[in-house]
This record gives C-alpha cells, structure tokens and sequence, in this order.
C-alpha cells in the first residue's frame, strides 16, 4: 500500500498511457496538447493567486487572523474543525480560485506536511464552488424556483469540511 | 462584485488592524511579499499542473470517460429514479459524471447544462428533485485525483504530494453522501 502510494504518479502516467496507445491515440502528442492548455489555466489562475494571497498575507501580518480565530476557535474546535482554517472555509463555496489562494497561503504558511496544512489541502480537494455551481446550472436551465438544492449543497459542503478534519487526524 | 467586497474588506481590515496592532511595518512588508510568494508558488507549480493536464487529455481522447459512464450507470439510476427512461437525459448524466471523476472539469461542465436543459423542460422555472440532485452532485467534489492541489503542495516543498488522496477519498465520499442523502430527505420533506 504504502509502494502503491509512493509510485502512484508513474503508475498513473504510464497506465493512460498504455489505454491510451491501446485504443490508437496519438499518446504523446495528446500529452503535449493537454500540457499546453495547462499552461493556460495557469496564467487564468495566477492573477488571482496574486490578489487572495497578498490580501491574506496582509491579515495574518496585521494579527486580523489570530484574533478572528481566538474569538471563533472555541466554537469551531467543539466540531473538530481548526480555526486556523476559517478564512478557506468562508471562501471555499464563493470561489474555486480564491479558495485556491487562500489555501496556497495556509499550505505553505504552515507547511504541506503539517496538520493543518493538510487540513487545508483535503478541504481543497474534497469540496467544490457550490454558489458558483449553482448559479451557472440554474441559469443555463433557467429556472428562479430553486427550491432545496442550497441547503442540500451546503450540508454537503460543511459535511466535506468535517470530514476532512476528521480524515487528517484519523488518517496521518 | 462579490470578490470586489470581500478583497476591499480584507485589505481595510488588515490596515485598521496593523494600525491599531502597531504591526504597520509587518502589513506593508506582507502586501509585497505576498505578491511575489503567488508568482513563485505558480512557476513552481506549472510543471505539475502542465503534466496533468496532458494527462487529462490523452484521457479524454482515448474515451475514459465513456466506459466510465457505462460503469456508472447503476448507480446513477438509484439517484435519478425519475429519470432513468429518459436515454438522452441519462447519457448527458452519466458523461457529466465520470467527466468529473476524471477531474475533466472543461468537458463535465457543458454535459451537466445539458442534462440540467433537458430536465427543466418538464418543469419550466422550477428545480425538479433530479435538477436538484444533478445540481447537488456537481457542487459536491467527485475529482479522484485532486491534481492542482497536490500541484500547492509539491510547490510547497513536500515529497509526496499525493499521501493526501486517501483522506481526499474519505471526506469526498462522505461530502458526496450527505449530499445525495439530503436531497433525497429534502424531496419527501419540502413543500413549496
């Protein structure tokens, strides 16, 4: 299990690979099409990163953030959910890349390996933009009647969030 | 507009409260390291995030995506009972599905409108339960591979960007469940 982990990159690369050759598709230059357009989503996403990542890096340095999770830490850590992390929980269902950048911060302010860093990338990697979601499904469909799919969304949003706390501290 | 408030918040509160803190000099050196950590964090992480996304590609054109969709289909025809004779409908669903499974976010988006179109001909105006429950699948995380995190956290310095998926699994599968659970609950429950 854990070689399965260690390897799972070159494993994953070289079976698409192999699917992919086996069903007669130009495999590498599909790769480098694809690399390209990721090149893409990097430049959509770096401005944003710019922006979230000073505007956060300005509260943690101004001490706006511990005192938001002083006052809120007692309330959230009876749910099992870090303080710490309250600014990507807020943004996360508002914004896929705003939270992305909030979370780059959190990450590395507090180190990929650490709990909360962790934390913050299964958060990231388990949720999605629910309001953003919404709003494009509902207006492509046309419907102003939306009835319970917000508080379904959001149970699964908060569920996503305790869930990844939880996951951290029983997994790692 | 609603990132205009919220960056404009951020950026007072940070002002009054370096001010009030004495923590000025800090609040200023932040505002310019902050930028250039967002610049290096996206040069370190374009090499990943470059690769999957070719990754991605030759998945979707060797049609991953489709026989997923066919394994799929059980499954999706507990959750859209209503659904399920419907064969256009169904295929949209499923394809939408196993695109986001894939992490094909670009390509789930326009077959969920699709299928999200078609269902609301039935009731123009009105979220129908499976509008609902299409509408919940898609705003809870379905990516079995998270790759633009996993991307943060190797630009961070860690060595296994992945040891995460595990926990990722977890609390997806647990997110997605509440979700379905609660639309199904939310169907019998509401009365408009």
């Amino acid at each position: 299990m854990e070689l399965f982990f260690t390897m799972l990159v070159p494993l994953i690369l070289t079976g698409v690979a192999l699917y992919g050759a086996l069903h007669r598709v130009d495999v590498y230059s599909a790769l480098c099409q694809g690399a390209g357009s990721g090149l893409e989503t990097l430049i959509r996403i770096l401005p944003v990163l710019v922006g979230l990542m000073t505007a956060v890096a300005m509260l943690r340095a101004s001490g706006a953030l511990e005192l938001l999770s002083a006052v809120l830490s007692p309330l959230l850590e009876k749910l099992g959910l870090p303080g710490e992390l309250l600014p990507l929980m807020l943004v996360r269902p508002v914004r896929g890349s705003a939270a992305l950048g909030v979370g780059s911060e959190l990450i590395q302010t507090y180190g990929p390996d650490s709990t909360l860093g962790r934390t913050a990338a299964v958060m990231l990697g388990s949720t999605e933009t629910t309001f953003y979601t919404i709003a494009v499904y509902f207006g492509a469909a046309k419907i102003s009647r939306t009835r319970y799919a917000v508080p379904a969304a959001l149970c699964a949003d908060l569920v996503g969030f305790l869930a990844a706390a939880w996951a951290v501290r029983v997994l790692f | 507009m609603t990132m205009t408030v919220i960056w404009t918040g951020m950026a007072a509160v940070a002002v009054v409260c370096g001010i009030l803190t004495g923590r000025g000099a800090q609040v200023s050196a932040a505002a310019v390291e902050g930028a250039a950590a967002a610049v290096e964090l996206g040069i370190s992480m374009a090499g990943m995030l470059c690769l999957w996304s070719g990754v991605m590609e030759v998945m979707r054109q060797s049609g991953l995506a489709e026989q997923l969709s066919r394994l799929l289909g059980p499954v999706l025809r507990l959750l859209f009972p209503k659904e399920r004779k419907d064969r256009a409908v169904m295929d949209s669903i499923s394809a939408n599905v196993s695109a986001n499974l894939l992490g094909l976010g670009n390509a789930a988006t326009p077959l969920g409108l699709e299928a999200a179109r078609r269902m609301a001909r039935k009731s123009p105006g009105i979220a129908s339960d499976s509008l609902c429950m299409l509408v919940v699948c898609n705003t809870a995380s379905l990516q079995l591979i998270p790759t633009t995190v996993a991307a943060v956290r190797a630009a961070a310095g860690c060595q296994t960007p992945f040891d995460i998926l595990p926990a990722v699994w977890l609390a997806s599968g647990l997110s997605v469940g509440s979700g379905v659970l609660a639309c199904k609950v939310l169907a019998r429950l509401w009365r408009d």
